[in-house]
């Protein structure tokens, strides 16, 4: 035990005294974290919003008005029919479309609700349903405005029946939050990791460590040791982030996203070993991690929709830890589910790490 | 009556494949003695030298290293020798003593006893002005006698030197020489390979190791009587001419 807590300590030098590490590893997550919350947190501003009145009267003359009166929208264009709304969306000359229907004050003054149909560009998914959310606070406003006065507003409803072109599926917007924790984790993991042991080979220490006494097991673990630590530092830094800074709130349960975090911090360290076992220097480790960590960015949710890519790259996605991961602490963090629910994705990425242990530890072996 | 070898290797055979990396090598090694280990780059030294540290599991024959079979007794072995890698394996980051205290901890020193050995070492090196200077900062030269003196700061039976002179300018190689005397004095056997015959002049005896076989074995005096050359050199050209695999 205490050649083991000797050895660790060592391995913490290592990281506190080079610079560069200490900075990828506490300064990179919360510069990453802070990048993405206020480039997807910006307000939308100047929408290009198409109208099409099938009414064309008094009533939706002036919701008219206070739409376009928002800071929030521009008129791109009064369109006459539906076919013109969808030519100015394929011509990138509109961001979306409020549609009022030919009996649409009729319903309002007959039935008590009217039905608005919003369109938006789902290409853009996030900011088409902060869009989508600006066109019924308007529309959600105004309805005082426009009764009769003596009429109790609270009997009257305006429906807006919101539908998301080219992207039907609509997302949250704090989706990022999860695919930012699996890209850093995987980072620290894989590719920090893995360089620290391959640094070793190259200068040889590895060799001396092989020949002392220290069991390859104890070598291994205690190299893994201060990365873990690390690890779970920055997860905690990115919750602290993003539930204070950026208001992202933890839907579900925050010992299971955590739980579920500190598995996939193992398959990401265990990552980082297998790597370390193929590489044979520090440049190629690092290759090899980014070979791994650029396809996650594109494969794991992170940034695309899993569900809208092409039936191939889906069946690839597969096999990155981190989409596991990104689903699992989507469902989590955001749907707030509980977690039997992602007990699919914690079996997956168990069986991932069993999987590297045991191939590393083989490498690891047969190089003796 | 003579003490018994604290290295003695029977068939010693490693093969990958079908390629023989090492064959049937048999010798013996006394306690306290200076044992040269040469061959070309390829003859099979450095997997026989891994063999003997237990870091390689022979595909034949036996060994034991300071009374413990390599096979069965490894952690044992271990236990009992210094090993010190051409690259003069320290960490950089980590001052001169750091590399101490740690190796000292990982062979299971206590702390008291590593920082009076630590004490004594640095004097002996003329090195306790740098205690604590980062290793990077040192010359080659104190490198190099620095890994030596870390190879042996846990008392082992046996030092395992893998080409430890390389790089290293001719004053230097001298008085590294002179730390290896020092430590043969105090009963350490050492187990060298190097490529630089003047070094293998120093040797008690010498090995000289051509296509995974122990060609010659003895002292350099008889080995270049046998041969009928002036100096290591001829007798090592001699052999290593005979080689089949380059």
């Amino acid at each position: 035990m205490k050649t083991f807590t000797v050895f660790v300590k060592k391995e913490f030098l290592h990281i506190f005294r080079d610079r560069r590490t200490m900075l990828i590893l506490l300064v990179m997550p919360v510069v990453m974290i802070v990048l993405f919350g206020f480039a997807i947190n910006t307000d939308v501003k100047d929408s290009r919003v198409v109208l099409l009145d099938h009414s064309q009267d008094e009533l939706t003359g002036r919701i008219k008005e206070h739409l376009l009166a928002s800071p929030y929208f521009t008129l791109a264009a009064e369109a006459d029919e539906v076919s013109a709304v969808h030519r100015l969306f394929r011509e990138n000359k509109a961001d979306i479309a409020v549609v009022f229907g030919a009996h649409f004050t009729e319903e309002l003054t007959r039935t008590g609700t009217a039905a608005v149909q919003v369109l938006t560009d789902g290409t853009e998914p996030n900011q088409a349903s902060i869009r989508s959310s600006y066109v019924e606070a308007v529309l959600a406003s105004c309805l005082p405005d426009l009764l009769p006065p003596g009429t109790a507003p609270a009997a009257y409803r305006i429906e807006p029946v919101v539908r998301m072109l080219y992207n039907p599926q609509s997302r949250s917007e704090f989706n990022f939050v999860p695919g930012v924790i699996g890209l850093i984790l995987l980072l620290i993991g894989a590719m920090m990791t893995s360089i620290a042991i391959v640094k070793e080979k190259e200068t040889g220490t590895l060799e001396v460590l092989l020949v002392s006494p220290l069991s390859p097991f104890v070598i291994v673990v205690a190299k893994l040791v201060p990365y873990f630590v690390l690890s779970c530092t920055n997860l905690m830094t990115i919750l602290l982030l993003s539930t204070r800074l950026l208001h992202i709130p933890i839907a579900g349960s925050l010992a299971g996203l955590v739980g579920v975090t500190v598995l996939y911090i193992l398959v990401a360290l265990l990552l980082g070993l297998f790597i370390s076992t193929c590489a044979e220097s520090q440049l190629a480790a690092m290759l090899l991690s980014l070979l791994l960590i650029v396809p996650t960015v594109y494969l794991s949710g992170l940034a695309f929709p899993i569900g809208s890519m092409p039936v191939a790259l889906q069946r690839a996605s597969l096999v990155f830890p981190a989409r596991w991961y990104v689903e699992a602490a989507r469902k989590l963090m955001i749907q707030g589910v509980e977690m039997r629910y992602v007990a699919g994705e914690c079996a997956i990425l168990a069986g991932m790490a069993f999987a590297l242990l045991c191939v590393s530890w083989k490498l690891f072996k047969t190089r003796l | 009556m003579k003490a018994k070898p604290v290295i003695i290797a029977q068939g010693l055979t490693k093969r990958f494949g079908t390629f023989t990396a090492t064959d049937h090598i048999s010798f013996h090694v006394d306690k306290g003695e200076i044992f040269g280990f040469l061959g070309a780059n390829g003859a099979g030294k450095t997997t026989a030298m891994r063999m003997l540290c237990g870091l390689s599991r022979p595909t034949e024959g036996t060994a034991t290293v300071a009374g413990f079979d390599v096979c069965r007794e490894a952690e044992q072995v271990k236990r009992h020798i210094g090993y010190m890698s051409q690259k003069f394996a320290l960490y950089d980051d980590l001052t001169v003593y750091e590399n101490l205290r740690l190796f000292g901890g990982i062979y299971g020193m206590g702390g008291k006893a590593i920082r009076e050995k630590a004490v004594f070492l640095l004097q002996e090196l003329g090195l306790a002005t740098e205690r604590d200077t980062r290793v990077q900062a040192l010359p080659l030269g104190w490198k190099q006698k620095l890994a030596f003196s870390l190879s042996i700061f846990h008392e082992p039976k046996i030092v395992f030197l893998d080409e430890p002179t390389g790089g290293v300018d001719p004053v230097t190689r001298r008085q590294f020489w002179e730390l290896i005397y020092r430590a043969a004095d105090r009963g350490i056997t050492v187990f060298v390979t190097t490529h630089y015959m003047d070094e293998a002049e120093y040797c008690d005896r010498v090995s000289i190791m051509v296509d995974g076989q122990i060609e010659a074995l003895d002292t350099p005096s008889a080995l270049k009587r046998r041969f009928g050359a002036d100096t290591m050199y001829d007798v090592f050209l001699r052999l290593a001419r005979t080689a089949r695999r380059t």
